[in-house]
């Protein structure tokens, strides 16, 4: 008995499904806005390292300042 | 005949490199479990094998600053909720919490691939074997003795990569939530330091301030 197409949709959306909940809970995890701050940090190191201004050090300070205000909200 | 100049400045670097993996491959062993972590790290070889295979000295051409933007951005924020993740057990449990062998991981799969392990095991030997390749064609090149250069590549891994078998049984017997905060720091340092290598951007001090990032996201998240 051939399997039916209609049966087959379900695994490729479960798949599909699986597969972005990976993604999403690599990158994002539980809190999107640290994924967000770190994003917008290397954005901006990258604009000021192109008009020539050192900006190494923006990454690691954001980092640090995002997810103390991640781990102060969950906190209350 | 080894040409013993283009030897050690082919080993120093490269061990630089293979550190940097296998302390990714040993970490993420102890935290998740060897069965996926060492999958991955086999599945990178190969396809490591297969690119320089088929590439050769062309491998070069790899985009390797780009790879390194979003791999390095990727480790970056994964090795920030790691960090967050041991933060907020020792906030949970104080300094005892440090010591809890018993600490469970809700995304650790009971069975089958623990695809996370196996990403990060697999980044971390393509990523650093890539680097290790441009290595040896580079300064072989450069000095017309790719066999040194090769060579010296080749010595560095299996020093390092014994070095880390034998350090597996001491990592593992580190409690699990403070090897979450170790392994945290040094993926989001390794993620940092090449998220801005990719943009361009040389760090004071090269591969040293990879020991920097480190320190600064310790401290940071001790205070």
């Amino acid at each position: 008995m051939r399997s039916s197409p209609h049966r087959a949709r379900p695994v490729r959306i479960r798949w599909l499904r699986a597969f972005v909940t990976f993604w999403y809970g690599f990158i994002i995890g539980d809190d999107w806005t640290v994924a967000a701050a770190v994003a917008a940090a290397l954005f901006v190191t990258w604009v000021l390292h192109a008009v020539g201004v050192a900006s190494w050090w923006i990454p690691p300070v954001v980092a640090v300042a995002a997810t103390g205000v991640s781990l102060r909200r969950i906190r209350g | 005949m080894i040409d013993t100049s283009v030897f050690a400045t082919s080993f120093l670097a490269s061990a630089v490199e293979i550190i940097e993996m296998v302390i990714t491959v040993v970490g993420v062993g102890a935290m998740r479990g060897w069965r996926s972590t060492l999958l991955g790290a086999g599945a990178g070889l190969v396809i490591l094998a297969a690119l320089i295979l088929g590439l050769g000295t062309a491998l070069t051409l790899v985009p390797v600053r780009l790879l390194r933007v979003l791999v390095g951005s990727l480790l970056f924020v994964f090795g920030l909720q790691w960090l967050r993740k041991g933060n907020r057990r020792v906030s949970v449990s104080g300094l005892r919490g440090m010591g809890a062998r018993a600490a469970t991981d809700d995304d650790i799969p009971t069975h089958g691939m623990d695809w996370i392990a196996f990403l990060l095991s697999f980044r971390g030997v393509v990523l650093e074997g890539l680097e290790v390749t441009i290595i040896v064609v580079t300064f072989g090149a450069a000095a017309r003795a790719f066999p040194s250069a090769a060579l010296a590549a080749a010595v560095a891994l299996v020093v390092i990569g014994g070095a880390g078998a034998l350090a597996r049984r001491a990592v593992e017997r580190i409690p699990r939530s403070a090897l979450q905060l170790v392994v945290g720091t040094l993926l989001s340092a390794f993620g940092t330091f090449w998220a801005v290598e990719g943009i361009g951007i040389a760090w004071p001090g090269s591969d040293l301030s990879i020991i920097a990032l480190a320190a600064w996201y310790f401290l940071a998240y001790a205070c």
